[in-house]
């Protein structure tokens, strides 16, 4: 139905030169079947998405001459803006990231699909508002009349995404758009999302090109998988084959790299590893869990938090508990993971633990003395030995500061290193020690990647010789090839100087891969904690069963690298 | 703060290390609009620079033309000003004396012989003539005219655009500092502090900008001094409002946090950490400042409340314009209009530029 031929895209940058984004792709998508466009950031898979809307900005960007994107046998390329307005939203349909950001906030969720429905079919208002109620009820959202004129605030991100998909299906498109549609939202809300898309499509059979750059949920869901990388297309093939008989390296490393749950490597393999001429070999299991005689170096007792909030000077007081009545050992050189949704409070606590946030109630034994009632004198030596590393690797680092400041800043506020020099001296070792070249010390963030200003935000922290360090979602935001490589690192690190994680983050595979103890949050209460195999192999909470059971799982028999 | 300056290997060795600072300095030079506003602004700051070392238009106050004096390229297209010296009245007197003939005086109807006074005014007459110094001869036609006292306007509208820009700029800057301060520690700390100075904001706010501005005026006195003080106490609201949101912002940034957690203090992560991210606003809020406080003061020095009666602004300049024109002497305020046009409307195309180039959402 919607074929597209050498798609080429090109994009000027400030300093006029020309990147191509898509170098010449091809494909089909067929009537009523669903293809999956998989790749990591900067593949070029959402402009794919945009150049088929015709989206993209006319300005700074060019779109090849012999390129074609053919619906139904019309080039939208060529296509007027006329055509254009009638096609998008009746025809084809786009369902985006964040649903927080694409629905207008100031309308109420029923005027914008009542507005779907009146523009692109003839319908009076009456009509268009029983059919928007109709929609809302078929997208599974509760008491569709009250939400019709709720505003878009008011609902949770999985509701507000269920009405970006009912506003997309409003007009029986024959190809709908869902450019990484549950990438925004928790684990268990992105399951329900999936399966309401898989349900509509075969309802309404419906075209679906599902854009993703995670391959394991793709594989719940697509009949076909395009492999894109660096904007061309590294394979496409039906999903079994692509599964269970990948031919292209970048599809296995893409396979492999991430962590799984069934198998915990002492490494975890690299696209690097795919490309060699040897192939890749699975190294020996790494074996983990807490030892009885292992030494205690952070306890935590009963830590409570609350927020409180107040509407003027004269206002009620309102109190939100975020942690209530945590408690936890974290020993040396051990990884303790958190797991928890969006709002489980699992941010908070260690925030808490850094003393970045007040704690309310409770205790934290750090080697025996207990932090929260330390003087701020007594404390500073304390915080040099536990540090934090944050999610975003983009907001983390000051853009005004070069590398080389950003590495000898705590040393001079701790006074570790004699001079400047000295400073420079350790800052470039630990540079390398991340895996970083010396030269990276004279540039600024701006000039690395996501992966490399993590190395340098986990520098950042060696530099001070912490004894624990705590990472808050911090291989969350990376693509899934550099998310191993972090946590190879973080893996090396733990092995060489033997520092203790507490190692926070919403995707459980990953906290399995990297964890000795888990601790499983749910609206600021642990709900469950224990040894890492233990607590996956049988979950006792029904909460962690729910999290277990919302894993994408893939699929049943994929290919698996060899164990050496 | 320690600047990539002193790792002379490391940058020197890599010159393709860029600081955001000398990204935008490129991309503002690739701003042809922008970067030609920035020569204009340029010429500016190094006219007014000439002018206060007093390399240049020193000697703004001697007359050196006759009044009125036309501009050299419109000698005899504007009205003819007739200047009446001693000599025009010795004449027109003689002419009178001729008139009247003979046996009786213009003035006294009295014979010479029988005015009592006439030698003493002779006497009078002979000493004026022994102290009357040679004067330089007044130049007919300048090449921007003179003004009613005989002033050149060139070196006049050099020394008033020097005025105008030193207190525009000084203006600017004490109100951006105050904003800055009081801004930042709202922002930051919040709370009761916050509070506290969000009232005082709301004050200050509260009243007509030009009424604050006159009744600051009107108890100060006159002088460059009082006029900086009075036009950075009555604008540095603005920069308060932008700095208290900044700070508000970025105090929960990722990399304020990561600030907090190596240890920085709050003085530290304020000032060492968090201005420079928001140094760009700052610029271009100053020139914004700038352009808003040379307008002002030619306002002010209009209405009578501006720089002394020995210093010349733009504005001290603009106030001679009503009673020229009247008399159809156009090109003082021509001049003064054409130069402070120029000026204000570089600096405005400087800010969007600055705008443009200093934004930190560099990827």
């Amino acid at each position: 139905m919607l074929s597209i031929r050498n798609l080429r895209v090109s994009f000027r940058d400030e300093h006029g030169h020309c990147v191509p984004a898509l170098k010449g792709i091809s494909f089909d998508i067929p009537a009523g079947r669903t293809v999956a466009l998989v790749g990591e950031s900067g593949s070029g898979k959402s402009v794919t998405a945009m150049a088929i809307t015709r989206l993209l900005p006319t300005h700074g960007c060019q779109i090849d001459a012999c390129s074609e994107i053919l619906f139904a046998g019309r080039d939208l390329l060529t296509a007027s803006r006329r055509e254009l307005r009638q096609l998008r939203g009746a025809d084809i349909a786009m369902v985006f990231q964040d649903p927080m950001t694409s629905l207008n906030p100031v309308y109420t969720v029923g005027e914008q699909i009542i507005e779907t429905l009146m523009l692109h079919t003839r319908v009076g208002r009456k009509a268009a508002h029983q059919r928007a109620v109709a929609l809302l009820k078929e997208v599974g959202l509760p008491t569709p009349d009250l939400k019709m004129t709720s505003y878009p605030h008011q609902l949770s991100g999985g509701q507000q995404q269920r009405v970006m998909i009912a506003m997309a299906i409003a007009c029986e498109p024959k190809l709908l758009i869902a450019d990484e549609p549950t990438t925004a939202l928790d684990v268990t809300i992105q399951q329900q999302i999936l399966q309401l898309l898989a349900s509509l499509q075969k309802k309404h059979g419906m075209a679906v090109l599902f854009i993703s750059h995670d391959l394991e949920l793709v594989g719940q869901f697509a009949d076909e998988v395009v492999v894109m990388h660096h904007g061309s297309i590294r394979e496409h093939a039906p999903v079994q084959q692509i599964f269970e008989a990948p031919q292209d390296v970048y599809t296995k490393a893409l396979l492999c790299c991430r962590p799984h749950l069934a198998r915990r490597p002492a490494r975890l393999p690299v696209i690097k590893d795919f490309l060699g001429e040897a192939g890749y070999s699975e190294p020996p299991q790494r074996q983990r869990g807490y030892l009885p005689d292992d030494e205690v170096i952070l306890e935590v007792q009963n830590l409570s938090v609350e927020y409180h909030s107040r509407h003027g000077w004269f206002g009620k007081q309102h109190c939100c508990q975020a942690v209530q009545q945590v408690s936890f050992q974290l020993m040396r050189g051990r990884t303790l993971g958190i797991v928890g949704e969006s709002g489980s409070g699992k941010t908070t606590l260690g925030l808490t633990l850094m003393r970045l946030q007040a704690a309310s109630a409770g205790r934290v034994l750090f080697a025996g003395h207990d932090m929260l009632a330390m003087s701020p004198r007594q404390l500073c030596d304390y915080r040099r030995r536990i540090q934090i590393v944050f999610q975003n690797p983009y907001a983390s680092l000051n853009p005004r500061f070069s590398v080389a400041q950003i590495l000898t800043e705590p040393m001079l506020l701790h006074g570790i290193g004699r001079d400047h020099a000295e400073r420079l001296q350790l800052a470039g070792n630990w540079l390398e020690r991340v895996g970083l070249s010396h030269q990276a010390l004279g540039k600024y963030p701006h000039e690395f990647s996501g992966g490399q200003r993590q190395r340098i935000a986990i520098a950042r922290c060696l530099t001070m010789h912490p004894d624990i360090l705590i990472c808050d979602e911090s291989v969350s935001a990376l693509d899934v090839s550099v998310q191993a490589q972090v946590l190879n690192l973080l893996q090396e690190l733990q092995d060489e100087l033997g520092l203790s994680y507490l190692f926070i983050s919403h995707d459980l595979a990953v906290v399995k891969h990297l964890s000795d103890q888990v601790l499983v949050m749910q609206h600021g209460r642990c709900v469950e904690q224990g040894d890492a195999d233990t607590l996956y192999a049988k979950p006792q909470h029904p909460y962690t069963r729910q999290l277990l059971a919302a894993i994408p799982q893939g699929w049943p028999h994929s290919f698996k690298p060899q164990v050496a | 703060m320690s600047t990539p300056s002193s790792l002379p290997p490391l940058t020197a060795a890599n010159p393709s290390h860029n600081s955001l600072a000398r990204l935008g300095w490129r991309r503002l030079r690739r701003d042809r609009l922008g970067f030609a506003a920035l020569c204009i602004v340029g010429v500016y700051l190094l006219l007014a620079l000439g002018a206060w070392s007093g390399l240049l238009a020193r000697h703004w106050q001697d007359e050196v033309a006759k009044p009125f004096a036309p501009p050299t390229l419109f000698v005899g297209v504007g009205p003819q000003h007739v200047e009446l010296n001693a000599a025009d009245i010795d004449a027109a007197s003689q002419r009178s004396r001729a008139a009247a003939a003979g046996d009786s005086s213009a003035a006294t109807g009295l014979a010479a012989s029988e005015d009592p006074l006439a030698a003493d005014m002779a006497a009078a007459q002979q000493q004026a003539a022994q102290y009357r110094s040679a004067e330089a001869p007044k130049a007919d036609s300048l090449p921007l005219g003179a003004d009613q006292r005989g002033r050149d306007v060139l070196q006049k509208v050099l020394q008033g655009t020097a005025t105008s820009l030193l207190v525009g700029l000084s203006g600017a800057l004490l109100a951006l500092a105050i904003g800055t301060v009081l801004g930042a520690i709202s922002g930051y700390f919040g709370g009761l502090l916050d509070d506290l100075l969000l009232w005082g904001y709301s004050v200050f706010t509260s009243v007509p900008d030009m009424l604050l501005l006159l009744a600051f005026a009107a108890v100060s006195g006159r002088g460059i001094g009082t006029v900086v003080l009075v036009m950075a106490f009555t604008s540095w609201t603005g920069s308060y409002r932008l700095m208290r949101a900044e700070f508000l912002k970025h105090k929960s940034r990722e990399y304020v946090r990561a600030a907090d957690a190596i240890g920085a203090s709050h003085s530290r992560r304020m000032f060492h950490h968090i201005l420079p991210n928001v140094s760009h606003l700052l610029l271009v809020q100053f020139s914004m400042l700038t352009v808003a406080l040379i307008k002002y003061e030619a306002i002010l020095s209009f209405l009578g409340f501006g720089v002394g009666v020995t210093q010349v602004s733009l504005g001290a300049m603009l106030a001679e314009a009503p009673a020229e024109l009247l008399q159809g002497y156009w090109w003082q305020m021509l001049t003064v209009t054409v130069v402070m046009s120029l000026l204000v409307t570089a600096f405005a195309l400087l800010t969007d530029s600055l705008r443009d180039a200093l934004d930190p959402k560099v990827k």
